[in-house]
């Protein structure tokens, strides 16, 4: 039934053919190429360059503890500010985001790929698709006006069950709290982790499935010895690109978040704050340093998402080096 | 099987052309809005003089942004060769793009801060600084939402108490003294204040610190100081948590309150009777502030803590900001044209049904002066 | 009542009773499941008097997991109540997203439709006043075709080239760093695109806001989309087709224009649709460098222009009836034109994929 063609090892173009043949056109084409690789290279150093060209000029200014300080005050002067709170606020929305939705995404591709009839595959995997693609601010505008408040009665049943973990704690009031929007991040980035670990889940080679069934396996004992483990990098690289959305988000965020310059030992009661949203929130009414000290830290949630996907892009290397379901 | 699945896709494909083809065909859009509702009852003021012509570009406070789509819109009915471009940016931004000579005059939420007016003497030539003119005021409303309660009457204490989370119930003593007969419920307060910085903010808690300073310790400023409580993005963001929080209080301009329909608390500030957020009691509170600005320039000290019969204190007001001397030659007519009409009678008496309120008497004639010497 | 089913299913399965096969549970036991389980959900829910439709939902879903499991493990056995489970488990998945995002549409069709008419799509916002109805979102639609066309020009061709050394040529440090940066800038948060050139363009390099500038932001972010679904569409080309054309003699650089990029043109157009789809709904790089226009602006490169994820936002912040049915409806043309895109990208796919037959 597939009509795609299968990646296999004998289409790769043999890499020995990079002298060209020294003829002009070769030499210019080649140039191009490589320049545009460079390119992107240049673009981000430059990222990097420029944005802590102006973070420097911030951070001198800051009469605060630039990674301590949980304050952000840019209006008054001196000012006070620091991205301890943000950083704090960052990373939990987006492990909640993570936890929920990549289980959740690589159910749904599974379902697509492997489970759900024919007929209801090809609309879903369309319908994913386009929500990949919907604006992250009509997630924001949905989510203030119909997530938040169908949140309640879940949030006090948490409470009920849950609430002596502190984390679990919710004393009534609107729920726009961390969890709300990690909550909000996972169901933005599913069809993104969704869509990338389907096409994945798809170039399996039919070959491994068909054995383990000729084994007597069961479908999930297929999907377990077979499709999985083939798949496995694939759904890191999906992951990381729906936690650079969910790291970065900002106008959902900002419409969502009930925002405040501490940090909350529940995950239910609404304060915190992320990188994004607190730049969208200062931005309009920022002068010159103040502007300066937003811009640093850009570059912190900059550095934060390098790390991450460097980190993540070096396991998926390791993991191809030592398995063997990449032939 | 294939050659029909082909079918079908050629005329899928056929389909989302002649969609887009329909979008491509809008392309003699319109910039010209005058049939449409929000479009339409453009006056033919008869006193605007026009002088000038091309872009007038502004940026600023979006406080006064209502106001402005309404002076510009007149404006533009009359005076045909100017194109006036006012953006909505915040008042911090729109100083900043003054400052660096992008725009031909500012909105601003609050007066020059003293460096401010130093680097505007780099960028008004001739000597000249850049000035205050106040040109449009407003109400800030205290809104809420509690099940039962239509009237509600607090002061500035109770109001900082509450917002800094030291009255936690609405049927606390202090509100229950301040509304005698109301039965209030048993409901937690929950106060919305606003994440991002603003205006709004900065009149509010300079409210707050004028009127009751001994319960508000915190600072006045654009940045919400106060402890506890709940912050939204955006007047549109607090109102509208407002609108769906029960035992929700917040402040945002009176337009938004009307927009929304949300109640809004009478204040008792220690005249006769509780005074109502209009645009009249407003109007008469700026009357009673003083000019602290210098020269041509207008800066307004807000009387806050003023105790005078229907007057509502917590008001605020935006300025233009521009040069007295040296404004860019090439905008200088338009932009004196410009604000002449806004200072003007009708300028200032279009306002009323936005929930702004319009400049007194005596402020307004020495905005007009100030206008009429700008060079 | 669920004794009545264990009863039943064990005389279907109990009957024949073939020496080889196992018991089976009937085909409609899953749908009877589901039933029963969805109905004791709204059962508890009621009695409990759980207030939140999601927790209703919660735990029929619970239910429905833990039913079929105990079932299956009693009638067919371990290792088939496991693959039941994860069969459950993945529709519960899927259920569980489909329901947030189908209302997530449902709620923006409802409430775009309302003012999206021809008079919406033809007319910008000049002179309107925004408390009242009427205007529409012309200059924006014009904005983001615009500065998405750009975005797309400058990044299609970088981001092709550079797929092309990748595939082509690449060896060495250099293209590993390549390929290791790509990787990495996906990952870029747009916000940070945003900051970057308004630092690089507007702040040190002093132009104005423009939407330019909006565009080169997302060019940033289009670009590493554009090289990672080019380079897996030209690792497809046969290698026979290069090496046939290399034979004849023909220079590498012909070789790659006229066979290799032709062949895997349609690909490599989805690829390119799917990137613009998705920087199309990007709003926060637009936000810091595009400023926002109330009227048409046909220049991209000077004055502010307005776009329609700015647009929704800007009448969202307004906070009125009237500007509330504006963000919808713009929200709708948005996610309108990404669906055209996303079709034509697909069109596109099957109508030029390579053969399969070599």
């Amino acid at each position: 039934m597939k009509t795609d063609i299968e990646p296999t090892s004998s289409t790769a173009p043999p890499q020995d053919r990079a002298r060209g043949t020294g003829r002009l056109g070769d030499k210019i084409f080649l140039g191009l190429s490589r320049g545009s690789g460079i390119l992107l290279l240049a673009i981000m150093a430059a990222i990097a360059v420029f944005l802590t060209i102006r973070a420097i000029s911030a951070i001198s200014e800051d009469h605060g503890n630039f990674l301590t300080t949980f304050e952000w005050n840019t209006t008054s002067r001196p000012m006070v500010f620091g991205i301890a709170v943000l950083a704090y606020g960052t990373i939990v929305s987006s492990i909640i985001a993570m936890l929920i939705a990549v289980p959740i995404a690589v159910g749904i591709a599974l379902f697509i790929s492997h489970y759900a009839p024919r007929r209801l595959a090809t609309p879903v995997a369309y319908v994913i698709d386009l929500l990949a693609a919907v604006p992250s601010i009509v997630y924001g505008l949905w989510g203030a006006l119909f997530l938040v408040p169908h949140l309640t009665g879940l949030y006090q049943w948490l409470d009920d069950y849950l609430g002596w973990t502190k984390l679990f704690e919710y004393n009534d009031g609107a729920p726009r709290s961390l969890f709300t929007i990690g909550i909000l991040l996972a169901i933005m980035i599913i069809p993104i982790v969704t869509s990338v670990s389907r096409e994945v889940f798809r170039q399996v080679p039919q070959m491994h499935e068909e054995a383990a069934l000729a084994l007597g396996a069961t479908r999930w004992e297929v999907v377990r010895m077979s499709v999985l483990p083939f798949g496995r990098s694939g759904i890191i690289s999906a992951s990381m690109l729906g936690l650079g959305r969910a790291l970065g988000e900002t106008m959902a965020v900002a419409t969502v978040l009930s925002p405040s310059y501490d940090i909350v030992p529940s995950l239910l009661d609404p304060g915190g704050g992320t990188f994004a949203q607190n730049i969208a929130a200062h931005f309009k009414e920022a002068d010159g340093p103040a502007r300066d000290a937003l811009i640093a830290s850009g570059l912190v949630l900059f550095v934060i998402t390098l790390l991450v996907n460097g980190a993540a892009r070096l396991i998926i290397a390791r993991r191809k080096e030592y398995s063997g379901a990449a032939a | 099987m294939k050659l029909q699945r082909n079918n079908r896709l050629r005329a899928i494909a056929a389909g989302a052309l002649a969609l887009s083809g329909a979008l491509v065909l809008t392309a003699c859009g319109s910039d010209d809005n005058s049939g449409s509702s929000g479009g339409n009852g453009t006056k033919a003021a008869g006193d605007i003089k026009c002088e000038g012509k091309g872009q007038l570009l502004a940026s600023g406070s979006s406080a006064q942004k209502n106001a402005m789509d309404l002076w510009v819109k007149n404006y533009g009915g009359a005076c045909k060769d100017v194109k006036i471009n006012y953006k909505a940016t915040g008042s911090g931004a729109g100083i900043q793009e003054w400052l660096q000579g992008k725009t031909a005059f500012a909105g601003s939420d609050s007066a020059l801060k003293p460096e401010e007016v130093a680097s505007s003497k780099k960028m008004c030539k001739g000597g000249g600084q850049g000035i205050n003119l106040p040109m449009v005021g407003g109400p800030i409303a205290v809104g809420f939402n509690v099940p039962g309660v239509d009237k509600l009457t607090l002061d500035a204490k109770t109001l900082a108490l509450i917002f800094d989370s030291k009255i936690k119930k609405w049927n606390d003593e202090a509100i229950k003294k301040l509304n005698k007969g109301v039965s209030l419920p048993d409901l937690k307060i929950q106060a919305f204040h606003r994440s991002d910085d603003s205006g709004t903010t900065d009149n509010f808690t300079k409210y707050l610190k004028a009127a009751a300073p001994s319960a508000w310790p915190h600072e006045p400023g654009k940045a919400w100081a106060g402890s506890g409580g709940q912050a939204a993005d955006g007047s549109s963001g607090v109102s509208s948590q407002v609108k769906q929080v029960s035992g929700a209080i917040s402040y945002f301009e009176l337009s938004y309150a009307t927009a929304s329909s949300i109640k809004t608390v009478d204040l008792d500030t220690g005249a006769s009777a509780p005074v109502q957020a209009t645009v009249d009691n407003a109007s008469k509170a700026i009357a009673e502030a003083k000019i602290k600005g210098t020269g041509k320039d207008l800066a307004l000290d807000l009387a806050y803590d003023t105790k005078a019969e229907g007057a509502y204190p917590i008001t605020l007001v935006t300025y233009e900001i521009a040069c007295d001397k040296g404004n860019k030659s090439d905008t200088l007519a338009a932009t004196k044209s410009f604000l002449t009409y806004v200072a003007s009678e009708d300028g200032q008496a279009s306002l009323k049904d936005l929930g702004y309120a319009p400049l007194p008497t005596e402020i307004a004639t020495k905005v007009r002066e100030s206008v009429a010497s700008l060079s | 009542m669920s004794n009545a089913v264990i009863d039943k299913t064990e005389l279907a399965g109990d009957a024949p009773r073939p020496a080889l096969r196992q018991p089976r549970l009937p085909k409609w036991a899953p749908i009877g499941l589901a039933l029963i389980s969805a109905g004791l959900g709204c059962g508890i829910g009621v009695a409990g008097d759980l207030s939140s439709k999601v927790q209703w939902g919660l735990i029929a879903a619970a239910l429905f997991v833990l039913i079929s499991f105990a079932l299956t493990a009693k009638v067919e056995g371990s290792r088939q109540a496991k693959d039941r489970l994860a069969t459950s488990l993945i529709w519960v998945c899927f259920l569980l997203a489909v329901i947030p995002l189908v209302s997530l549409i449902w709620e923006t069709i409802d409430r775009g439709s309302k003012v999206l008419d021809g008079y919406f799509l033809g007319h910008s916002m000049e002179g309107v006043q925004t408390i009242l109805p009427g205007g529409g979102a012309y200059h924006a639609i014009i904005g983001t075709l615009e500065q998405v066309g750009i975005a797309t020009a400058i990044a299609a061709p970088i981001g092709l080239l550079t797929a092309i050394y990748l595939v082509e040529y690449g060896r060495g440090r250099l293209a590993k760093a390549v390929t290791f940066f790509v990787d990495v800038m996906t990952g870029v948060p747009s916000i940070v695109a945003g900051l970057f050139i308004l630092t690089f363009w507007i702040i040190i390099l002093d132009f104005d806001y423009s939407g330019f500038a909006g565009a080169m932001a997302l060019a940033i972010l289009m670009m590493p989309i554009v090289v990672r679904s080019t380079e897996e569409m030209l690792k497809l080309v046969p290698n026979e087709l290069r090496e046939a054309s290399l034979a004849l003699g023909v220079p590498k650089w012909r070789t790659i224009l006229k066979v290799v990029l032709p062949t895997a043109i349609g690909g490599i157009i989805t690829g390119v649709m799917l990137a613009v789809a998705r920087i199309a709904g990007e709003s926060a790089p637009i936000v810091l460098l595009v400023f926002g226009a109330q009227g048409i602006n046909n220049n991209p490169f000077e004055g502010a222009q307005s776009s329609l994820p700015y647009y929704v936002y800007e009448q969202w912040q307004l906070g009125n009836d009237a500007s509330f049915n504006r963000a919808w409806a713009a929200a709708l043309v948005l996610i309108a034109f990404v669906m055209i895109l996303n079709l034509l990208a697909r069109g596109i796919a099957r109508w030029k994929a390579p053969k399969t037959g070599r």
